[in-house]
């Protein structure tokens, strides 16, 4: 039952994202990807990460691919000659990545099985919400604290750069 | 393989019956909305059809149900079609975790069900942020897929809407959720058991009677954000008629037009139920247990916990129309203003106050 839910959402993923930049009206890419980052909360779903696929929906589906769709039309771009400099680009990222999918799908033989840590035994003991709030304020606290400065940073930026077309106010 | 069966007829049985709910309060919406504004307006609101007009919302199904389909010429069809289906999905999915009477088990045929909630996730308030937040895409479709100047304005109105109000309706939950201590709406609105004081509006704490840990401010900034959210009067910016004729759906007509509308309602009561279950004690009377039980019914307490419940969510919905009787609508940079500049700020402070009075006056 699982196996059947994982392949039919990786499936999806992998299809879905093919036709995120292979097809040529932006507003069909963008729903595209917004297929895919349901189909990926979904997996997540599948791995008892509730909190994660929930957080997956909001942040990426609610908010950032809404400030996509928001510039897109507004720009209303049709052209179809958009990715047509970057084929080398796209070659190169493309055969890295085939190559190191290669190497992964060989080394699995060889790899030792996952130990479960302390971590991830109280997964199961607590709530998922639960269990993130206490792993990221105690194990995971400078990492944490660290991501939080560098957003406050990009904010204070992105209000900077929007500031200086509005002049003085 | 019959018992995942089993669980599968149950749950279709409760989705069904949970949708039929929403719809009949739907239905009950638009006819409560004409005539409680024509009251408050002091005219007698819709009277022709049936006694006191109440076959009003059946004439108005079967005449949209009979009218032309119009699709633009210059529409995008597909996208066209798409975005009411959207939005009516994305309204109705959402009513899944709400708990609509108290947490009992019911056993059938050997397995073990809650009759009153589908899907008690313990992840329920954030499933229900999610779902808000998705609740723009079938706006923003329908705006653009029009080809219509006035549509897409009203499409990317409510996109800018949307983004920056449930900013605050997720902050405004945040103490609400320190108080309980989970994400389930079961176990939120259980929390709140025990009396008036004990609903998390003032967090009156089981030992002591004064409500330190009030929430009242992050219900006025929840209440607020979810009349902008759920695109009412006075924030109804993507369907203003003076200005956008009638915003995102002014091409749209027939079954789609009802469509959008009924999925406003529908959204208007998922706020509701969500303000009921986590402000005001959701199934819980304002009196410690239930009078069934002290007459001796204890069986039939579930009764009275739904009145209850049905009750809160009348009286929010009955909010929603009186605000929309009384106030004018806002101008959009007003808009913008107040949610970032008024309604974030007293989230924001609401979060730390409670965390401070929760450290030193724990529950």
């Amino acid at each position: 039952m699982q196996q059947v839910f994982f392949f039919y959402f990786a499936l999806v993923i992998a299809a879905t994202s093919v036709l995120v930049v292979a097809l040529r009206n932006p507003i069909y890419s963008a729903l595209a990807l917004l297929i895919m980052f349901f189909h990926v909360a979904g997996l997540y779903v599948t791995l008892h990460a509730e909190f994660l696929a929930a957080v997956q929906i909001i942040v990426y589906a609610g908010a950032i691919l809404v400030l996509y769709l928001f510039v897109v039309m507004l720009l209303n771009l049709r052209q179809d000659d958009r990715y047509h400099r970057q084929w080398p680009m796209a070659g190169i990222v493309g055969a890295t990545l085939v190559i190191e999918a290669i190497i992964l799908t060989v080394m699995k033989g060889w790899t030792a099985p996952v130990v479960v840590t302390g971590t991830e035994m109280t997964v199961g003991a607590t709530t998922n919400a639960g269990a993130i709030g206490d792993v990221l304020y105690s194990t995971y606290l400078f990492p944490f604290e660290v991501a939080s400065l560098i957003l406050l940073v990009a904010m204070i930026g992105a209000i900077m750069l929007a500031k200086k077309d509005i002049g003085e106010c | 393989m019959t018992e995942l069966s089993l669980r599968l007829a149950v749950t279709f049985a409760q989705i069904l019956a949970e949708m039929s709910i929403v719809m009949i309060t739907v239905a009950t919406m638009t006819y409560f909305e004409r005539k409680v504004l024509g009251w408050m307006q002091d005219r007698m609101g819709p009277m022709e059809v049936g006694p006191y007009g109440l076959l009003q919302p059946v004439a108005d199904g079967i005449k949209l149900f009979f009218k032309e389909d119009i699709v633009p010429a210059g529409a995008n069809k597909a996208m066209f079609a798409l975005a009411p289906m959207l939005t009516m999905v994305v309204s109705m999915i959402g009513f899944a975790v709400i708990p609509f009477g108290p947490n009992m088990t019911l056993d059938i045929f050997g397995i073990t069900i809650k009759p009153f909630v589908v899907a008690d996730i313990n992840i329920g308030v954030l499933y229900i942020l999610a779902i808000a937040s998705i609740g723009a895409y079938g706006i923003i479709l329908g705006g653009w897929a029009s080809n219509s100047k006035y549509s897409l304005l009203g499409g990317l109105r409510a996109a800018a809407q949307v983004i920056s109000y449930e900013l605050n309706v997720g902050l405004a939950l945040i103490g609400v959720l320190m108080l309980a201590g989970t994400l389930s709406l079961v176990q939120i609105t259980e929390a709140q058991a025990g009396g008036f004081w004990h609903w998390f509006i003032w967090g009156g704490r089981p030992d002591g009677f004064f409500p330190i840990h009030t929430q009242i401010f992050a219900f006025v900034v929840f209440i607020i954000s979810a009349v902008a959210e759920t695109n009412r009067i006075p924030f109804d910016l993507p369907e203003a008629e003076s200005e956008l004729v009638a915003g995102f759906f002014t091409e749209y007509s027939g079954m789609r037009f009802a469509f959008f509308v009924s999925a406003e309602y529908a959204n208007m009561t998922l706020v509701s139920c969500v303000a009921a279950a986590l402000f005001l004690g959701g199934w819980n009377a304002p009196y410690p247990g239930t009078i069934f039980e002290y007459i001796g019914l204890e069986q039939l307490a579930w009764v009275e916990h739904i009145v209850w419940f049905a009750a809160k969510v009348y009286f929010f919905l009955f909010l929603f129309i009186w605000i929309r009787a009384t106030l004018p609508r806002l101008r959009y940079d007003q808009l913008m203003r107040f949610g970032w500049k008024v309604m974030l700020p007293i989230a924001l402070a609401n979060i730390i106050i409670t965390s401070i009075t929760l450290y030193f006056f724990p529950r």
